[in-house]
């Protein structure tokens, strides 16, 4: 078989700062093909935002270590040189981002900007950069995209925003985008629209697609793979099918305990996670979710010594907990599914 | 376009406030205080004239009119002219007319438009220079924050900001002009028109002596803005679709931090129009600076007026100017 399109093989994403080291992203490792979307799903400062950026190479060399492989298409990036990261910057890789507001300069226009995306990697006129600008924005679905183009990003709205800034991640066709939580800044109604239409575009470019939330809810229908991270490391992985099914790892169990469903009673609370996401800096001991599990005295002090393996669950779902397997799937079909699925 | 004729219209007004305000200052400041017409008058025909003498003059100049009439007067000079009468026959002052001075026994505008060419050499030049350093010096800074180079930059920045121009100046013109014997020694202002090589060189040590003391704030003001839009998210947008370093530092962050820039710019070039009053004086350049400290001293009314008229119609203009280029540099200034 072929190497995976994108090959991320234990990276490490190390800041040191007068603290100490913050470990933002500590061993990640993970594929995706063309055509196939993966879900990093996690708390703000669980390091998946950092994990996007370091793909693309966007981290200062200054304050960051980074470490490990990541290989696309068989082009190895970590060790490359900048100049030739930068060159597969927005042609072969591209990223969305969160707030399209101030992700998009205020000076330029909407236009301007996608057209000098074009033309950093296309020798073309600004004539036909243009005309490819206008397409772009046709294709996104933005009406009158001759006259919108020469517009500022203020004068758009949220949604029309977004959708520029997506004409302008695709307008060089990446075979690899990046969207780090595209709809977390825009009306609930707009979500949706936006989400629909990442999943065409990327359907018909049959590019890799990697969507970065904290919100399992937005990767529910999109995503073929998910990587749930918490302090820097993934704690489980696997098919999306099977995260949703079959969960093994306590977080993601509070994960889907508190993400709102439409189709529960209004009466029925959510479940949220006890506590709050770590620090960085100065991660908890042994397993980095023990101060906020509910499993924790049944690991024998395991959880608060030893940090747990990712080990196989079979089928490439990978959980890192120190419970057995044979309990994990006891406590998720006896205690926590049927508490999910009450009053259905 | 309304936002045009809006700023326009606003500094109109402010010209005619200020205009007022000046004329109060010298003229109806003093009765507040007690001074009569006669006074006035005094300052005109010199300390030996007899009181008729005072007296017919102060008549003859309107000073006994309601202060309005005389603010009127003054205005209608400077549109279609006037004339002035000291005893020995009308004295013409051609339109703009800014008064008539009888110390030096002419009217001011002509006097005001003799001194602006050195003023003009002097401070565009300099404005050049420092504005082109200034904002260099703020980038690489900011750039390399932390480094030596940042340390040097910055510690010089403060030294070019607290020290006078008459300390640098005096030094630069002892050490490069009478020590070294390459520059100019000062004193003389040849016209661009004239020889241009000797016109760059009498006035290089004064563009750099003032250059050095603005390019120190703008260095800092350039290395604070800087700073705050590398970090901003458009520029990290700018980096992931793959720009050169340098399109991203120039297009996308200077062009962000250019608003203040251009602001502080424009009022510093407008105010030192009207005068580089201690630059000018230090290399002896006769330029409008150097002539309002000369008709400060002596006591020259009229060519006090013309001078902080014609600096406050720069001030003005200049601001109006960057009041536009605000429209031109942030598009957002254009809708709201």
């Amino acid at each position: 078989m072929a190497d995976p399109f994108l090959k991320v093989q234990d990276l490490k994403i190390h800041f040191p700062t007068d603290d100490g080291l913050v470990r933002s992203v500590d061993g990640l490792t993970f594929s995706l093909e063309r055509g196939k979307t993966l879900g990093i799903v996690g708390e703000s400062g669980s390091g998946k935002s950092v994990t996007s950026l370091g793909i693309l190479g966007l981290h200062n060399k200054r304050n960051a270590q980074v470490s490990g492989e990541i290989w696309l298409d068989n082009q190895e990036l970590v060790n490359a040189s900048p100049e030739d990261v930068r060159k597969l910057r927005g042609q072969k890789m591209a990223m969305i981002f969160q707030d399209p507001l101030s992700a998009m300069h205020p000076f330029y226009t909407v236009g301007h900007q996608i057209i000098e995306a074009y033309r950093v990697h296309h020798n073309v006129s600004k004539k036909v950069a243009r005309k490819h600008a206008i397409e772009m924005l046709n294709r996104v679905g933005i009406p009158q995209p001759d006259r919108r183009v020469d517009d500022y990003p203020h004068q758009f709205s949220g949604g029309m925003r977004q959708r520029a800034m997506i004409a302008m991640a695709l307008s060089c066709d990446p075979e690899l985008l990046i969207a780090d939580e595209p709809t977390t800044a825009l009306d609930v109604t707009v979500q949706a629209q936006i989400l629909d239409l990442m999943h065409d575009l990327q359907q018909e470019f049959n590019s890799a697609l990697i969507i970065i939330t904290h919100d399992l809810g937005v990767v529910a229908e999109l995503a073929d793979d998910i990587l749930v991270m918490y302090g820097g490391k993934a704690i489980e992985q696997g098919p999306a099918q099977t995260i949703f099914e079959a969960p093994e790892h306590p977080y993601t169990w509070g994960l889907l305990g508190s993400m709102p469903r439409m189709d529960r009673p209004v009466a029925d609370r959510l479940m949220p996670i006890p506590g709050s996401p770590p620090s960085l800096i100065n991660l908890p001991s042994g397993c980095a979710f023990h101060p906020r599990c509910a499993y924790e005295p049944q690991t024998g002090g395991l959880g608060t010594t030893m940090v747990p393996e990712l080990t196989e669950a079979g089928g490439g779902h990978r959980v890192r907990c120190h419970l057995p397997s044979t309990e994990r799937r006891r406590i998720w079909a006896e205690e926590i599914k049927p508490k999910l699925e009450a009053g259905q | 376009m309304t936002y045009i004729i809006r700023r326009t219209i606003g500094a109109l007004l402010m010209l005619i406030v200020v205009s007022m305000m000046t004329f109060a200052i010298f003229f109806l400041v003093p009765r507040w205080a007690g001074g009569s017409a006669e006074n006035l008058a005094a300052r005109y025909v010199g300390r030996s004239a007899g009181a008729e003498e005072i007296a017919a003059a102060a008549e003859r100049l309107g000073f006994n009119d309601p202060i309005w009439l005389q603010y009127w007067d003054w205005i209608k000079g400077v549109f279609v002219g006037s004339t002035y009468d000291l005893g020995t026959g009308p004295e013409a002052c051609p339109a703009p007319c800014f008064g008539y001075s009888f110390i030096s026994r002419s009217p001011v505008w002509p006097e005001l438009v003799d001194r602006m060419p050195v003023t003009f050499s002097l401070a565009l030049g300099a404005a050049v220079l420092w504005l082109i350093s200034g904002v260099a010096v703020g980038v690489l800074s900011a750039l390399k924050r932390g480094s030596i180079f940042d340390r040097a930059a910055m510690s010089i920045a403060l030294a070019g900001v607290s020290l006078p121009i008459f300390f640098t100046g005096l030094m630069s013109l002892v050490i490069f002009s009478y020590q070294l014997d390459i520059t100019a020694p000062g004193g003389a202002y040849t016209p661009i028109e004239d020889n241009p090589l000797e016109w760059a060189y009498n006035l290089l040590l004064p563009w750099i002596t003032l250059a050095f003391l603005f390019s120190a704030s703008y260095a800092r003001l350039t290395r604070a803005g800087m700073l705050e839009t590398m970090s901003e998210d458009y520029v990290r947008t700018a980096r992931a679709k793959g720009l050169p370093n340098s399109a991203v530092i120039t297009r996308h962050g200077l062009r962000a931090s250019l608003t203040p820039i251009v602001t502080i710019f424009g009022l510093d070039v407008g105010l030192l129009l009207g005068g580089a009053v201690l630059t000018e004086t230090t290399f002896s350049l006769p330029g409008l600076g150097k002539f309002s400290i000369d008709a400060i001293a002596r006591n020259d009314l009229p060519q006090i007026m013309g001078v902080v008229m014609l600096t406050a119609f720069f001030v003005v203009a200049a601001n109006l100017i960057v009041d536009l280029l605000y429209a031109v540099v942030d598009p957002r200034v254009r809708l709201s």
